[in-house]
């Protein structure tokens, strides 16, 4: 139960935090807070908005998992952004370019994503290994030389070709075989949740069992926990950051693919960037686990969506940004004071309860 | 601050400290009740007690380093109120900690001066600290080269400068814990004549140790704590060092002595002609062979920083080796990972348990599978069986006696010597064939190092094989059947455990005793 609760503490903390840092603001900016707030809930619960924050917490959700998979043993993979994006243009060009029934076509874009996600990233693994690279220096790099490499395949005698009626330039649509369909059940809104959804949960679960149930999940964690523990313990660094960056990395392929076979079905030149940066505070929000990470892109979601309404209001709707960069960073804060909270009260706890039993093993001699 | 070196003229007889009644509790734990010492001045007053006895945390106490919840600190005859180390500092009381608290790439004056540098208008006077350095050192005998690196100098010279730091800040009474826990048996005959000079010249020491043989040569006087309070005060020449020891862990002794031998002729573990290369490029460790039969404990002796951590990772296949092969059994296991070679039978014991055998946040069924998460009953196939585990690590709980309130405490929440009887029980499981064991009960209590002693004994007479690397020369000569010297990474010397003294050892481990039997 107190674990149940000290998990809490934390984000609730922060959230706190953060919602008195943007009061703050909006007082001194002259806004009253209480008004902005109610204006963001109103439009954040219309159906059309509500829409929009569970299909973008999708995308969210997978980013931030992505990303976890390598903070979970320590190694920062800060190319998930450079990732994705390379791997949507690659799923999106060979989408375009198959011919195939519906299941296998969207099954062929997805592994086309993760593949393509996976190489990008092992790159930064390879360094890493071979040569002592810090990946976070590297990934960074690359994601510069993954938007070079975009911008020169995404041109009309490449990959792209010109979108009818417009300047904007992608490449060929995915046909209705390689679609998936979304569920129409917020009644009143005018698109469908993601059908992909589904794939977010079952990437969400298999995380939480890879971790907690298998022996490269105990691997992972034991990495995380104590590289020189790890290292005695048998397990191969080398080969840890191998095969982490490159599940980080196919994860992060699978980032473009709800908007890409939900709603999009072309990489042009509006496909949704900078998700990778979005993943990486989102997993810091919900500290790497999978459910914490699903309310995390909820509520980053939910803050996305309804701050489009503010610049109605005169508000500046960059405040909700201010919101959620304070969050990040005093979560941040708050789940290393909790977690130092909860090492001294196990001790503190072992010491009262033997002392206990030595009292009364005393008592009994 | 300048009489502190030079003032001679204390009576010996009057009182220079006295704890009454000093209670101390933390949250669930009383860590000190009614303790009461007399210190009196220009004596060495040994403090003696087990691992987790309540000596730091007095020691802590006497220093201002936290405030006692009832009782009374009286220094020179006066009662004071400690906040914090600074105060102890002004009332002349100085301490050594274990752990030496000097900056490596500072030189030893620096180092001296650091919090309390002479100055003038802002600008360090160098000369005139050197000058007291010299001077102090002149007057207690105690000689450091105030401009070597303290990263180039030894533990036996850190360990003077750490002295000389308390003298230089004008201490009357030094609190040295644990001074000889990391010496040589030569650098603790320098210490103890550098303890008699300050004592002949009116200084306090109160020293804190557990090695009794070595408490009964330098005391005055002895207090025993066990659990938490002062059992008794008595003289050195009153007791023995099986008295006193019985009197610290209140009940009869353990010994590590075995002395029917169990070896056999069937070789475990053959490393020849091995060497390795640090990363730098230095040889660590040339040319070393050895075997390691069924049944036979073999030790390693040396003075930290000779190789033995090196030989231990060489084994365990943490690094590779340049040259050389290992065998185990009869295969060649020289180019094996370490998770190889864990899986074929080999346990390991590491030398810093926190660092190297345990992850310290996460629970003690978890650390049960860490090193053997491929075997049973940890996993099946690629899966964690999670009930095997578990279930295994409250068989270990139970039969090494591992104090714990239950399995998903958190492994940092126990006690060092519960750690390390939990990671004893672990490398034990699934019948190994060579065990390695780095410093088995290096700060544990008299308790836990008795049931890991007992647990080397029982498993080399059902025909494991040991290599045993301990600085503890008793435990070494008391387990060994054979002993291996290690010097600057080559043997040096082998030695009988039936016949070598610790003194003989000591003086192989520092190459100036040649080849002892």
């Amino acid at each position: 139960m107190r674990k149940f609760l000290l998990a809490l503490v934390a984000p609730l903390l922060a959230l706190g935090f953060a919602l008195l840092v943007t009061t703050v603001i909006l007082l001194v900016s002259g806004h009253p807070p209480l008004d902005v707030y109610q204006q963001m809930w109103d439009y954040g619960t219309q159906p059309d908005s509500i829409v929009l924050t569970i299909n973008l917490s999708t995308t969210y959700y997978l980013a931030a998992i992505a990303v976890a998979v390598g903070f979970k043993m320590n190694l920062f993979n800060i190319g998930v952004d450079g990732q994705y994006r390379l791997a949507a243009l690659f799923a999106a060009f060979v989408g375009g370019h198959v011919s195939l029934p519906p299941v296998l076509h969207v099954t062929v874009i997805i592994l086309v994503a993760v593949i393509v996600g996976a190489l990008w990233a092992g790159v930064a693994a390879v360094l890493k290994n071979r040569r002592g690279v810090s990946e976070v220096i590297s990934t960074i790099m690359l994601n510069y030389v993954a938007t070079g490499i975009i911008a020169f395949l995404l041109a009309p005698d490449k990959f792209a070709e010109l979108i009818e009626g417009s300047n904007n330039i992608g490449t060929k649509p995915i046909p209705s075989s390689g679609q998936v369909p979304g569920f129409d059940v917020v009644s009143g809104a005018s698109a469908p949740i993601y059908g992909t959804i589904v794939l977010a949960a079952a990437v969400g679960i298999g995380f939480w069992w890879m971790l907690n149930r298998t022996r490269f999940g105990f691997d992972l964690r034991a990495s995380g926990l104590s590289p020189t523990a790890a290292t005695a313990s048998g397990i191969d660094a080398k080969r840890m950051v191998l095969f982490v960056m490159l599940l980080s990395g196919g994860l992060a392929g699978l980032i473009g693919i709800p908007q890409l076979v939900g709603a999009a079905y072309t990489y042009n030149l509006d496909f949704p960037a900078g998700l990778g940066f979005t993943g990486i505070a989102i997993a810091l929000l919900g500290r790497n686990s999978p459910v914490g990470i699903l309310f995390g892109s909820l509520l980053w979601a939910f803050l996305d969506v309804s701050r489009q309404i503010l610049d109605l209001g005169g508000v500046s709707k960059e405040i909700v940004t201010i919101m959620q960069g304070v969050a990040v960073l005093s979560v941040v804060i708050a789940y290393e004071l909790v977690r130092r909270y909860r090492i001294t009260a196990q001790q503190r706890d072992v010491g009262r309860q033997l002392a206990a039993e030595a009292e009364m093993a005393g008592a009994a001699a | 601050m300048e009489e502190g070196v030079i003032s001679t003229e204390t009576v010996a007889g009057d009182v220079a400290v006295q704890l009454r009644g000093i209670t101390k509790t933390f949250p669930g734990v009383r860590a000190n009740f009614d303790i009461d010492i007399t210190v009196r001045r220009g004596t060495v007053h040994a403090i003696v007690g087990e691992n987790g006895a309540g000596k730091s945390t007095l020691m802590k106490t006497l220093y201002g380093m936290h405030r006692p919840d009832e009782g009374t600190i009286e220094i020179d005859g006066k009662p004071v109120t400690l906040k914090s180390p600074s105060d102890a500092i002004a009332l002349g009381v100085g301490m050594v900690h274990q752990h030496f608290q000097l900056a490596d790439n500072f030189t030893v004056l620096e180092n001296i001066i650091l919090g309390d540098e002479p100055t003038s208008s802002g600008v360090l006077k160098m000369d005139v600290a050197r000058e007291r350095i010299l001077e102090i050192g002149k007057a207690y005998r105690l000689s450091v080269d105030p401009d070597a690196l303290v990263e180039d100098v030894g533990v036996g010279d850190r360990q003077r400068v750490e002295i000389i730091k308390a003298l230089y800040r004008g201490c009357r009474t030094l609190i040295l814990d644990e001074p000889t826990a990391v010496l040589v048996p030569q650098e603790v005959e320098q210490l103890f004549s550098a303890l008699a000079e300050l004592k002949s010249q009116g200084l306090t020491v109160i020293f804190i140790s557990h090695k009794l043989d070595e408490v009964l040569s330098v005391a005055d006087e002895i207090t025993v704590i066990r659990g938490g309070t002062t059992v008794t005060t008595v003289l050195p020449h009153e007791v023995t060092a099986r008295q006193l020891a019985e009197l610290m862990v209140g009940s009869e002794l353990p010994s590590p002595e075995t002395r029917e031998s169990t070896v056999t002729d069937r070789v475990l573990l053959d490393v020849s002609s091995v060497s390795l290369a640090n990363d730098a490029g230095r040889v660590v460790l040339e040319d070393i062979s050895f075997t390691i039969h069924a049944g036979e404990v073999v030790g390693i002796a040396g003075v930290e920083g000779n190789g033995q951590a090196e030989l231990v990772e060489t084994v365990m296949g943490l690094q590779k080796p340049f040259a050389g092969s290992v065998r185990l059994g009869d295969e060649d296991i020289t180019a094996w990972s370490t998770r190889a070679r864990r899986e074929a039978g080999v346990g390991y014991i590491p030398e810093d348990r926190t660092r190297h055998g345990l992850l310290l946040e996460a629970s003690l069924w978890e650390n049960r599978i860490l090193g053997h998460q491929t075997e049973a009953p940890n996993a099946k196939g690629v899966l964690i069986d999670r009930k095997g585990a578990r279930a295994d690590t409250e068989r270990i709980v139970a039969e090494y006696d591992v104090r714990t309130p239950g399995i998903n405490v958190i492994a940092s929440a126990l006690s060092g010597g519960n750690q390390q009887k939990l990671i004893v029980g672990r490398e034990m499981s699934g019948n190994p064939r060579v065990l390695v064991a780095a410093h088995p009960t290096r700060g544990v209590d008299v308790g836990a190092q008795a049931a890991i002693w007992d647990e080397i004994r029982k498993a080399r007479v059902a025909g494991l094989g040991v290599l045993l690397i301990s600085a503890d020369l008793d435990e070494l000569i008391g387990l060994s059947d054979r002993i291996k010297v290690l010097l600057r990474g080559r043997f040096v010397a082998d030695a009988d455990p039936h016949t070598v003294t610790p003194e003989q050892l000591g003086s192989a481990m520092t190459g100036a005793g040649g080849e002892s039997s």
